[in-house]
């Protein structure tokens, strides 16, 4: 057995303690040990790609106990590229927290952020229903600490809203928990996908309600409307680039939903049917509008930022919502590219809010000290998030036209993609133009706010990282399609799964 | 060269320009001059091959899943179209070295034409729909940085965002127009579509596909109702209005319906769509054209109406038609460039380009003068100027055009059309240059110097060579293009005299009527101004404002920041989708009876109903809801111990009092009652929906509990293994340590999480103004005047000791007995928690001096340890083992590697609850709470004195 698969948890999880031992009096050693553990943590998911790619999925049965009676974890492709891509945002965040100071300005932040990163891996690798639990509230409490990092009244005000809303979900989560527990007896997610597919009739009624709440618990997640309430305050308020790490955080929920719509409740599934289709569609289709729609009517970058990741988990959910490999692929190459693009336009924001002392969208305010780059950099962050050419975004868009051409209503779903675009063009563009289009006399800045013109280096280097990954997500596009749709028809083949956790006899 | 390479080379080139920015203006002008011109010449090097009827590919794999690939095609469209994008593109490149003034960052200018540049020239060689979407969308983005290029004007911002609205619109549409195509064709390749044109019209998709292209191509081009974005693009520098607004950008989208000629022309769909449009914007916009006084703006709207007369040729459908519209396109490239960068020099020097404060530049402005006058003649179709050739051709092939049966429709339109324009042409020269020379120019006017005349004096020279010689110097371009348009091999002829014709009368016609209609261009103006007109801005800002605005609202009416409205909305979304999920399934109500429930069971359900309302009622009165909530959970934890659930209850009980005694102190520093803001009606409503929360909550419950479970579970084999494979015989413990460990291992890291974040939490309140608020805090309930009881701190002594031997001894029993390393830490907590209450901080700290931090660390580690040991014995993470010991005079005892992991959790238990203690400790005296170093108030050494003394 190998043990490649535990060490993306086990990693952050004896880091962050070390750090919080050993290191809590010395920046310095944080920051060292922190870029290292993320370094590795990178590592470590390229080589579970790699496995997953070459071998296959793989369980790994914590304790030694077989499954489905302990727990187990699973590294699968999707599994693996989860990984991979929490890791990538994780580095470049990291680097731009260090090289903008962010780590400075508060209290134990390289500990949370290790455990934020394990909170997110283990979610992303168990297989086992109520561990998934676990690790949410991992992600919750750890997410919870780096949104209220450095205080401030606003701040800490969004962050009880955020971690009541969350516990909210979380409490619901152990009501659905207990329902599947009750009607299938078992919390391994394999043998879950086993015991639905037998399901005595009597039973689907609760079967249903209980797949209906674990999948609300994955909207409030993921932000789908009507659940997504938490998340305009809390991103637009976290520091700028805790909301960059955040835009994995809601990607935690679509895989969720993913998972569990394809191994658990595959659609046609006797008990629960289409009933996760049925649910996702049009909250993704509102969640798309609202998103937008609140980029345009947004008064501060951050909350323009924050609705435009509402935005695009509305396009994520409504690329998941066919449950059919072709749109799930396409699903995954848009995940991958709404990360990256959320993140970056965060760092941009959080880069004009450092110069400015804060992000409102008004009228005639003074010009930023290194504007030019910091514009260019948005300018490109604000194309990939509205998935205009020639960025990832675009690709993603065109991809996810094409998967749900055929669905019903699909006219209509490509009337609100490309009228939401528009939208979002429009809000993006306002906003720019409002923030770098300046009066040639005003270039100079003003007294007060040169203290605001940090060099920063390396926070420009991270941010322009996450900005040619995109780039290479785009060139690139022909391979990574490629692998993502073998990835796909991985997961619309729950056998696969089911066979690497209970044997290929599990079935 | 590739064409591919053609492309790519003035993206390539975007990069030099802010370099080069660094050497000078010169060098900078040269190095984009260079790759522009390199570019022309490798496409040069193509043309006689194509011009010989050759297509030149170059394909490169993309993303063949999608059907998008970097396929380009250079045939004669895309060879005279790329001409003109490079060819045009270096002349401005010249001319806006000398036209930009030494404020204006040029390197940033040279980056976003060649970007634009690029942009161009992909558009123009794709072979690929979807490829060529890409670049279509980028020249919306490029010129939108070249129109708010200049920064400070606010015209400058908003036509680049009403730009960017319309042609991204039309982009978007056009998404959705290509896919469709795509999809009837059965390849997104230009090549492949072009070929399957019976097919693509015989589709009952073409109707949406032509709809949606033509959206593209509209906006694009600034065809009526979408032409009214094109004049305020011309706050952009003048070499920009004249390189995108005039020769190219625009005529993408003439290039694209050129381009789909084969396929998508000939219905009545498309006649009627495209023609139609194309003659009331050439109609539309000469007329405005006519009375605007801004010079560009006058360009502006005759290039819209210039635009729409291609798009009408390109209607009609006929092959004569798009040949005509071919060779206009070449003729309006020419003099519009020339006229453009005319109106610029005449801005640049004069510093106005309003006509009504020009005039008489004749003799101060030779050059310019010449220019403009044979670029404006060609445009009003004066032979024998290029102008004036296209312009007789396309009179032939409107005025034998009937719309719907009446023969006058496009006579009509398109005579009047030229009429004005000629008006408007003359204009030009007569407004501005002719007439007595001023005294009261805003800047005294000269020809500037040979590097800003020379680009637009090449462009007038080539107006005269093909007006004079245009089977020479257009013949062979026009009928490869045509070729490329149509199809089909083309015989071109272009002359001068095609005898006494109904077009020439027209023509003459329109002369004429021009030159009268200038002459009553003063009366007729005020005519124009009286008259009421919507004005295009004002209603695009007002729906766009209005569009804001109602976004805002929206946005920010659904996203209040109402907490309690959140939830509430929560709370009915789950009710709504369980019940409707509980609707479409079977459900077989469970057979199992109902235990008996005795009295102690009605007493505690009462007890915890009760609590449970009074908290809802009370819970303004904090203290009193913190009481009652410390009701609930002792009645839970009796409740487990009622249904056998020792290690539960004993879990619940001490979570309980930890909570509740640090609930009380953070309440300390809080308002003690909570203000009511919600009124009766919203009170009302929340009551009802947590009415029916609850319902539903316990008739879930009550449905799983009345049942057997319908398949085996899991747990058989729990208490089956909890033994021999766990080592312990408290199945409760083994879970959590052993088959479930990696669960305790997440959840003692939240708890430690919440230790650290509840420290960093407190260190933020302290900077901000919540810790100086603590500062002036006073208290706001009457002290007990004996902080430190001695009954308290004797009975907290006695008690330490015990109960961390009470502590250990629950920690050891855990694995057999109700106990474990949770309850144990919890326990210790509690003992010590009860020395900070008894003596205060200072005492208790003074005598322990590990930091807490460190426990929760250590804690961690421990537990990561433990389960990275199962490595080195091959097991996975988390592996267990025990073996049975003994040492005399021991009795036989147990070790398992679970305890270790069960210190793990036991230390950072204590740590989690002790640091939140300590931060809660540091708000304390940060509120000015004195510390004693003294165990208690009284000092009982001193008592008996004081007695003795009584």
């Amino acid at each position: 057995m190998s043990h490649w698969i535990i060490l993306p948890v086990v990693l952050p999880a004896m880091l962050a303690p070390l750090i919080v031992l050993g290191m809590r009096h010395d920046l310095v050693l944080q920051r060292v040990a922190s870029v290292a553990g993320t370094l590795g943590l990178g590592a470590i998911a390229a080589h579970l790609m790699w496995r997953a790619t070459v071998l296959g999925p793989e369980a790994y049965l914590l304790g030694n106990w077989p499954a489905p009676f302990g727990i187990v974890l699973v590294n699968d492709r999707l599994s693996a590229l989860m990984l991979a891509l929490a890791a990538v945002l994780a580095l470049i965040v990291v680097l731009y927290v260090i090289g903008s100071g962010w780590d400075r300005r508060g209290r134990h932040f390289h500990a949370l952020f290790q455990f934020q990163l394990m909170g997110v891996n283990g979610a992303f690798l168990t297989g086992d229903a109520f561990n998934l639990f676990v690790f949410f509230e991992i992600l919750l409490i750890a997410s919870y600490g780096l949104m209220i990092h450095a205080g401030g009244g606003a701040r800490l005000k969004a962050g009880v809203q955020y971690v009541a809303y969350n516990l909210a979900g979380s409490t619901l989560f152990l009501f659905a928990l207990g329902t599947i527990y009750a009607v299938t007896g078992t919390l391994n997610m394999a043998d879950l996908a086993v015991r639905m597919a037998e399901l005595p009739e009597g039973e689907a009624a609760l079967a249903r309600v209980a797949c209906v709440l674990l999948i609300i618990v994955f909207a409030v997640k993921g932000a789908l409307v009507p659940f997504q309430f938490w998340l305009p305050a809390t991103y637009a308020l976290a520091p700028g680039p805790v909301a960059a790490l955040f835009a994995i955080m809601t990607k935690v929920g679509a895989y969720a939903v993913l998972r569990f719509g394809t191994l658990v409740y595959p659609p046609g599934s006797p008990a629960t049917g289409d009933i996760v289709a049925q649910m996702l569609l049009p909250g993704a289709v509102l969640t798309l509008i609202a998103g937008m729609v609140g980029v345009l009517g947004a008064r501060s970058l951050g909350r323009m930022a924050a609705y435009a990741a509402i935005g695009s988990m509305g396009t994520l959910f409504l690329a998941i919502a066919p449950f059919e490999p072709r749109a799930s692929a396409a699903a995954l190459y848009y995940l991958i590219h709404s990360t990256l693009a959320a993140g970056c336009l965060f760092l941009a924001v959080d880069l004009v809010t450092a110069r400015r002392g804060d992000d409102a969208l008004g009228p005639d305010r003074a010009p930023i000290a290194q504007g030019g780059v910091i514009g260019a950099l948005y300018f490109a962050a604000a194309v990939a998030v509205a998935g205009m050419p020639p960025l990832s975004g675009f690709v993603g868009k065109l991809l996810v036209l094409d998967a749900v051409r055929a669905e019903p209503y699909g006219m209509w779903l490509w009337g609100a993609i490309l009228g939401t675009s528009l939208i979002a063009i429009m809000g993006l563009g306002r906003a720019g133009s409002a923030v770098f289009w300046k009066p040639h006399g005003a270039a100079q800045p003003a007294g007060a706010h040169a203290a605001h013109a940090p060099a920063q280096p390396l926070a420009f280097v991270a941010l322009g990282a996450g900005l040619a990954l995109i780039v290479a997500l785009t060139l690139l596009a022909g391979p990574v399609t490629g692998w993502l749709g073998a990835t796909a028809a991985e997961i619309h083949t729950p056998a696969i799964y089911i066979g690497a956790v209970l044997g290929p006899a599990g079935g | 060269m590739l064409p591919a390479l053609i492309a790519a080379l003035p993206f390539l080139g975007a990069l030099l320009p802010g370099l080069m920015i660094r050497a000078g203006r010169n060098a900078c002008a040269i190095a984009t001059g260079s790759v522009t011109a390199l570019a022309l010449l490798g496409l040069m090097l193509h043309a006689p091959a194509v011009i010989g009827g050759e297509v030149i590919l170059a394909r490169f794999e993309w993303l063949p899943a999608l059907g998008l690939n970097a396929h380009f095609m250079l045939d004669g469209l895309g060879l005279l179209f790329a001409g003109l994008i490079l060819g045009i593109g270096l002349l401005i490149i010249i001319y806006a070295r000398f036209y930009l003034s030494a404020e204006d960052p040029m390197g940033q200018f040279y980056t976003y034409l060649m970007l634009f540049q690029g942009a161009m020239v992909g558009i123009v060689l794709s072979d690929n729909i979807l490829l060529l979407l890409i670049f279509w969308e980028l020249t919306s983005l490029s010129s939108f940085l070249l129109i708010g290029y200049w920064k400070h004007l606010p015209e400058g911002r908003q036509g680049a965002r009403m730009a960017l609205t319309v042609t991204g619109m039309g982009g978007l549409a056009m998404i959705a127009g290509m896919l469709i195509l795509g999809n009837i064709a059965g390849s997104y390749d230009l090549s492949v579509i072009l070929t399957k044109g019976e097919e693509i019209r015989a589709s009952e998709w073409y109707l949406p596909a032509l709809i949606l292209i033509l959206a593209g191509c509209f906006t694009k081009s600034a065809q009526f109702p979408f032409h009214f974005w094109l004049p305020h693009a011309m706050a952009a520098p003048t070499p920009v209005s004249a390189y995108l607004h005039s020769a190219t950008m625009v005529k993408a989208g003439l290039f694209l319906m050129a381009r789909m000629w084969p396929v998508l022309s000939g219905t009545p769909e498309w006649f009627y769509i495209v023609a139609t449009t194309g003659a009331v914007t050439m109609l539309i916009g000469a007329k405005i054209a006519l009375f605007k006084d801004d010079l560009k703006a006058v360009l502006a709207f005759s290039t819209v109406s210039h635009l729409g007369l291609v798009t009408m040729l390109l209607g009609l459908g006929t092959k004569a038609a798009a040949i005509v519209a071919v060779f206009h396109i070449i003729n309006h490239a020419s003099f519009k460039a020339a006229l453009f960068m005319a109106a610029g020099i005449v801005d640049h020097e004069a510093h106005t380009r309003d006509i009504r404060r020009l005039g008489g530049l004749r003799r101060l402005m030779p050059v310019t003068f010449a220019i403009t006058l044979i670029a404006a003649l060609s445009m009003a179709g004066i032979p024998p100027l290029n102008g004036f050739l296209s312009k007789e051709m396309m009179l032939e092939e409107a005025l034998h055009t009937p719309w719907a049966g009446m023969a006058w429709v496009f006579p009509l339109l398109v005579v009047s059309a030229a009429l004005l324009s000629v008006a408007s042409s003359l204009r030009l020269n007569v407004h501005v240059f002719m007439g007595p020379e001023r005294t009261d120019y805003p800047h005294h006017p000269h020809d500037p110097g040979f590097g800003m005349w020379a680009a637009p004096a090449f462009l007038a020279l080539l107006v005269v060579m093909i007006g004079l010689f245009p089977m020479t110097f257009a013949g062979d371009i026009v009928a490869a293009t045509s070729r490329a348009v149509t199809g089909e091999a083309v015989e071109v002829k272009i002359y001068h005299w095609h005898g006494l014709t109904a077009a020439l009368y027209a023509s003459v016609a329109a002369v004429v009527g021009g030159a009268l209609v200038l002459g009553l261009h003063g009366p007729l103006g005020r005519l124009w101004l009286a008259l009421p007109r919507p004005e295009a801005k004002a209603i695009f800002d007002a729906v766009v404002g209005a569009a804001a605005g109602v976004a805002r609202a929206l946005s920010e009416g659904i996203h209040d920041g109402a907490l309690s409205r959140y939830l509430a909305i929560f709370t009915v979304g789950v009710l709504g989708l369980g019940f409707w999920a509980f609707a479409g399934g079977v459900h077989l109500p469970g057979m199992r009876m109902p235990l008996e429930a005795g009295p102690v069971a009605w007493v505690g359900w009462a007890l915890l109903a009760t609590c449970s309302v009074l908290v809802a009622v009370l819970h303004r009165a904090r203290i009193v809801a913190l009481v009652l909530i410390g009701v609930v959970g002792l009645v839970v934890s009796l409740g487990f111990v009622y249904l056998s659930a020792p290690d539960l209850a004993l879990t619940q009980l001490s979570v309980e009092v930890v909570t509740i005694i640090l609930l009380l102190l953070a309440l300390n520093f809080l308002p003690k009652r909570t203000p009511a803001e919600s009124g009766g009606a919203r009170r009302l409503r929340d009551a009802l929906i947590a009415l029916l929360a609850g319902l539903g909550t316990a008739a879930l419950a009550f449905a799983l509990m009345l049942r057997d479970f319908g398949l085996p579970t899991i747990s058989d084999y729990h208490l089956a293994n909890s033994k021999t494979g766990g080592g312990g015989t408290n199945v409760v413990n083994v879970i959590l340590v052993d088959f479930r460990g990696y669960d305790t291992f997440g959840e003692i890291i939240v708890l430690g999480i919440a230790g650290l974040v509840i420290f960093a939490l407190t260190e933020a309140l302290f900077a901000g103004p919540a810790g100086r608020r603590l500062l002036g805090w006073r208290a706001d309930a009457p002290k007990a005047g004996d902080r430190h009881p001695m009954m308290l701190v004797v009975a907290a002594r006695v008690l330490l000791p015990i109960s961390i031997m009470v502590g250990i001894y629950i920690f050891l029993r855990g694995h057999n007995e109700p106990g474990g390393g949770f309850i144990a830490g919890l326990v210790v907590a509690i003992a010590l928690l009860m020395q900070y209450i008894a003596s205060g901080s200072a005492w208790t700290e003074a005598r322990q001096r590990i930091d807490y931090h460190a426990f929760i660390g250590v804690g961690v580690v421990i537990a990561g340890a433990t389960g990275i040991g199962a490595w080195f014995a091959t097991r996975p993470f988390l592996t267990s083992n025990f073996g049975y010991f003994r040492i005399p005079p021991f009795e036989k005892f147990e070790l398992a590697t679970a305890m270790a992991f069960d210190l793990g959790v036991f230390l950072t238990v204590i740590g989690a609850v002790m640091l939140t203690l300590a931060s809660l400790t540091r708000i304390a005296l940060r509120a000015g709470t004195t510390v004693n170093a003294a165990p208690m108030d009284a000092d009982p050494s001193a008592a008996p004195a004081s007695e003795a003394r009584g």
